[in-house]
């Protein structure tokens, strides 16, 4: 069964701005999805419309079979949202926002309070319960509107950008705190400028602009599509000048800094060889831009030239 | 579980969170109309109103007693709602409520509940006051409680509905200053519209303050300018229409929906 579908979503703001052109998805039961795009493509806005927080213009959407028109409450009580923008009571204490949350799903008061509990303590913050919401740094913030949308057990969960403005090491907790909850069985759908992100995570991936899908495969399937990569290679000696290498383009970018393209066709062993037949040994080895995020800027810079062709 | 028992929770814990947020502020909430009444108690029930004699067969405190719990019942619904539900929009976490499965019925009905929650418990406060000053004569219960809970759920829907216009702190100061304090201050709060010259009792009949005021006065002492049967079918015509008024914002998503 599909955790999600979209039919042809048209979104157009009173003043005129046509932020969804008419897209359509499909995400699978158990998936975890990446729906990517520049700022303004359209990603928050379908969000938006999924979770009821927005009007459609026109289309469909429906959460595991359930139509969000005709049958709205069975649709709205499997779905769990991690929005961009912190949107809880700031003077309320901690644990008295999830409680309020499990309410509004039916949840009993005192069932509520052992959810809140389990989301709490889950997400690291059991000790904060007391505490006004203000009082969070960012990253506890982050994590309560986590815990909060997983306080009535949603078998959707919508994260628009949940790792922003978070440090390496929490944004790594969280990445092991989401994989664990869709590995549980829950359908994650994770929007992200974090490109690492979204390819250490994701499994299906679709990519948005100007309102429109550009592109929408799995993730090993896309990153197939990439033709050339770029790494950086630190090597053991000082070089003045870049070494020539038939068939590879090399750069000298520091005295013992290089960085090479390398073709899809082209194997990493012979690039080896010739350098070692050239007396350069490599000490170490990354990639210079992450492949997704390479993708992602010519997939959208092409999007953008079809969009002014049109 | 079903729809029904999940709507009552839901309802319930709006209600909750609502009469927890006022009691939370009990200082900014409760006190204050609790002191500005027994002001009012005190300047224009004994000082001056020893003055000026009986009204309308009563002492002029006795008089002035039920509009002064009605006032306080009105401001309060309305200031509890207008306040609460604004808040819930500037930060967002009327969001929280947008997401859940609850129908819009059941967001309103908890607000007002909320709202209706402060209005009675600041109006019972003040009618605690009022027993230090003056003895609380009841001519009918039942009229008297009917239009305590009506009229705070009348002031209730209009606080939502200002609430919901609302863009800025501006926006909900407005309506209280220069339209809800007027009204009620020409209601017949302090004098009767027996007073005043043939038009100015014509155009005071134009405010619905004074059906309110005026029934809940005769609840409790027995007179009213107006035919109280009257007063009551509009209290609950306008209950009816702010309802429908309200839940069509709710659905349509003014100020609260793209």
């Amino acid at each position: 069964m599909s955790a999600l579908v979209i039919e042809e979503l048209h979104k157009t703001y009173r003043n005129g701005f046509e932020a969804l052109k008419g897209i359509s998805l499909n995400v699978a039961e158990g998936d975890f999805f990446a729906l990517l795009g520049p700022n303004g493509a359209g990603k928050s806005t379908a969000i938006s419309i999924i979770a009821s927080l927005t009007n459609k213009t026109a289309g469909q959407v429906s959460i595991y079979g359930k139509d969000l028109d005709r049958q709205k409450n069975e649709a709205k009580s499997m779905i769990g949202l991690v929005p961009q923008e912190f949107n809880f009571n700031m003077w309320e204490p901690v644990v008295e926002i999830l409680v309020n949350q499990a309410g509004y799903y039916g949840i009993p008061r005192k069932a509520a309070f052992q959810r809140a509990e389990e989301s709490l303590r889950q997400l690291d913050l059991w000790d904060k319960r007391h505490t006004q919401a203000r009082w969070l740094s960012g990253g506890m913030k982050r994590r309560l509107m986590i815990a909060r949308a997983l306080v009535h057990r949603p078998k959707l969960l919508i994260l628009d950008e949940p790792t922003a403005g978070v440090d390496i090491e929490i944004r790594r907790a969280m990445w092991q705190f989401m994989k664990q909850i869709n590995s549980q069985g829950t359908t994650i759908i994770l929007t992200t400028h974090y490109l690492e992100e979204a390819e250490s995570l994701c499994r299906n991936i679709a990519i948005i602009d100007h309102g429109r899908i550009v592109e929408q495969t799995s993730m090993s399937h896309l990153l197939s599509q990439l033709n050339t990569e770029h790494f950086v290679l630190d090597i053991s000696k000082p070089l003045t000048t870049a070494p020539e290498l038939p068939g590879y383009n090399l750069q000298l970018v520091g005295d013992k800094t290089v960085e090479v393209t390398v073709q899809r066709e082209q194997s990493m062993n012979s690039l080896f060889e010739s350098l070692t037949q050239q007396g350069i040994a490599v000490m170490s080895m990354r990639n210079k831009q992450n492949r997704l995020e390479q993708l992602f800027i010519d997939l959208v810079a092409q999007s953008k030239s079809e969009e002014q062709t049109s | 579980m079903s729809t029904g028992r999940v709507k009552r929770i839901a309802y319930q814990t709006i209600v909750t969170k609502e009469v927890l947020r006022f009691a939370r502020i009990w200082v900014q909430t409760i006190l204050p109309p609790a002191i500005t009444t027994t002001l009012y108690f005190i300047i224009f029930g004994k000082l001056i109103g020893e003055r000026i004699g009986m009204m309308e067969g009563y002492s002029y405190i006795e008089f002035i007693v039920p509009g002064l719990i009605l006032m306080s019942v009105i401001q309060n619904s309305y200031a509890n709602v207008v306040s609460s539900f604004f808040s819930t929009k500037l930060q967002h976490y009327i969001e929280e409520l947008l997401i859940a499965p609850v129908p819009n019925w059941i967001v309103l009905a908890g607000y007002v509940t909320g709202g209706m929650a402060r209005g009675l418990i600041v109006g019972t406060v003040v009618t605690g006051i009022s027993l230090f000053f003056t003895d609380l004569t009841i001519n009918s219960y039942s009229l008297t409680l009917l239009v305590f809970v009506l009229t705070s759920i009348l002031f209730s829907l209009a606080g939502f509905i200002n609430a919901v216009y609302a863009k800025s702190f501006d926006d909900i100061a407005i309506v209280p200053t220069f339209v809800l304090t007027p009204l009620t201050y020409l209601g017949g709060v302090f004098y009767s519209i027996q007073l005043l010259p043939e038009f100015w009792q014509q155009v005071s009949l134009a405010n619905p303050v004074l059906y309110m005021i005026n029934t809940f006065r005769y609840g409790l002492l027995g007179v009213s300018d107006i035919d109280v049967r009257i007063a009551l079918v509009i209290i609950i015509g306008f209950i009816a229409l702010l309802t429908w008024y309200s839940l069509r914002l709710l659905s349509r998503g003014v100020g609260i929906k793209e």
